[in-house]
């Protein structure tokens, strides 16, 4: 029979696990805004030599699974002498994954902003990287945001496979509590609600900022 | 770099990949079986089944597919469930990638004009006539482009399968890392055959849609 009762003396352990995710989500969601964004500009204005191979290693990101990716970068660095705490392994693989998806989402939001910025701010005498700074980045980061919050939130859930690299974030303190006291369905149940309410509160946070970017465009 | 090593171990790795061919091919039955059902329930008159259908929706797609593989598989027994790692696997990433495939194909069935409807309807054809013969056959084109992400998503996300068990792609290649302590030319193997698996999906995809003639509305 299910008996919650075992998991009001982990609440700290779940509660630590889930802290640990949201900071996994927040760092790896920066990079991959970061990042995807110079990928975007290189693609868009890079040299050929550059942004057609980039295309190629975009669709190595895309067509393999996460996991495998992490492993690659985990344990595939580590035969080449390049050894990373899991930690940050996990930060990087999420990051540079979800910035492949996001590099796509800002090139289409760039390319949608009207010539004429771009036109109008040279005639002022912006150079072209000043006019991408201060003018397209800004409006195409508006386009781009419903999209790119969508990612950080499929992000977010994506958090839970750091913990097969030993990242010790919810799942894996869950695991800790399982080993201890056998009860799976009762700590994974209560994981999945943590997830979820993390879930709902990121999409309010979310759903607020796209309504400001709307009203600000 | 092992060249030599890719070579010995890519008869297993072809087998392997079969094996991920099938839990997708499982997983993605089980999955439309579910997206239909869902959507069947989302158009219902009754508010309880929307409702229904909606919550299932959230609570899938807000939650980890790795947990629900976990709650199912190892929190299963406890609820007199005992499925084998494939079961597990093939179950659950059905009933997840159904969640999904039923916004793309309920966006697909209101994208079709809704004079459409009313037209069929005042001509007297019941809602299931209506449905079935002038509504599904506008929207199918449309809903091949979100099945085809779908599907490319499951076949990626049949990788979490190996952690519970399931001996696929992933999990093969961590035992010939295990056995042979060459992570990079293993791992960089199985890569290549998720590449061709992903490439042969978005291929056959595209092949439906220009068949439709759709294919100008966007890439998978």
């Amino acid at each position: 029979m299910l008996d919650f009762s075992v998991l009001p003396p982990y609440a700290d352990l779940l509660a630590t696990g889930a802290l640990w995710t949201v900071l996994i989500t927040v760092l790896a969601g920066a990079l991959s805004v970061v990042l995807g964004v110079l990928l975007a500009l290189v693609t868009l204005y890079g040299p050929k030599l550059i942004s057609l191979p980039l295309r190629g290693i975009a669709f190595l990101f895309m067509g393999t699974p996460l996991l495998l990716q992490l492993y690659l970068l985990y344990y595939g660095l580590a035969q080449l002498g390049v050894l990373l705490p899991a930690f940050w392994t996990g930060v990087m693989g999420l990051g540079v994954h979800y910035a492949v998806y996001n590099a796509d989402i800002f090139r289409s939001a760039i390319q949608s902003v009207d010539e004429g910025q771009m036109e109008a701010a040279r005639s002022l005498g912006f150079g072209r990287t000043a006019a991408l700074r201060h003018f397209i980045i800004p409006q195409a980061t508006l386009t781009a945001l419903p999209q790119v919050g969508n990612n950080s939130i499929i992000l977010l859930k994506d958090t839970a496979v750091l913990s097969v690299l030993g990242v010790a974030e919810l799942v894996l303190n869950a695991q800790r509590g399982i080993s201890a006291t056998y009860r799976p369905f009762e700590f994974y149940f209560a994981v999945a609600v943590l997830y979820y309410l993390l879930n709902l509160a990121m999409e309010w946070a979310l759903g607020r900022a796209a309504r400001k970017a709307e009203a600000i465009r | 770099m092992d060249v030599a090593l890719i070579q010995r171990i890519a008869p297993f790795i072809l087998e392997a990949a079969l094996k991920t061919m099938q839990l997708a091919a499982a997983s993605l039955a089980i999955g439309l079986a579910a997206a239909v059902a869902l959507v069947a329930a989302r158009m219902s008159r009754q508010a309880i089944w929307r409702g229904l259908s909606a919550a299932y929706v959230s609570v899938i797609r807000g939650t980890p597919l790795l947990v629900q593989l976990f709650l199912v598989f190892f929190g299963g027994p406890q609820l007199g469930l005992n499925l084998t790692p494939f079961q597990a696997g093939a179950i659950t990433m059905g009933l997840n990638i159904g969640a999904y495939m039923s916004v793309g194909l309920h966006g697909a069935i209101i994208a079709v004009e809704h004079g459409q409807y009313e037209a069929a309807r005042s001509l007297g054809f019941g809602r299931l006539d209506t449905m079935r013969l002038f509504i599904l056959p506008q929207a199918a084109p449309l809903m091949l482009r979100t099945l085809g992400v779908n599907t490319v998503i499951l076949t990626k996300g049949t990788a979490l399968a190996s952690t519970i068990g399931v001996v696929e792609l992933t999990y093969s290649a961590q035992r010939f890392v295990t056995s042979t302590y060459k992570p990079f030319e293993v791992f960089a193997a199985a890569g290549i055959a998720y590449l061709i698996i992903i490439l042969a999906i978005m291929l056959g995809i595209r092949g439906l849609e220009s068949l439709f003639g759709t294919a100008e509305r966007g890439r998978v």
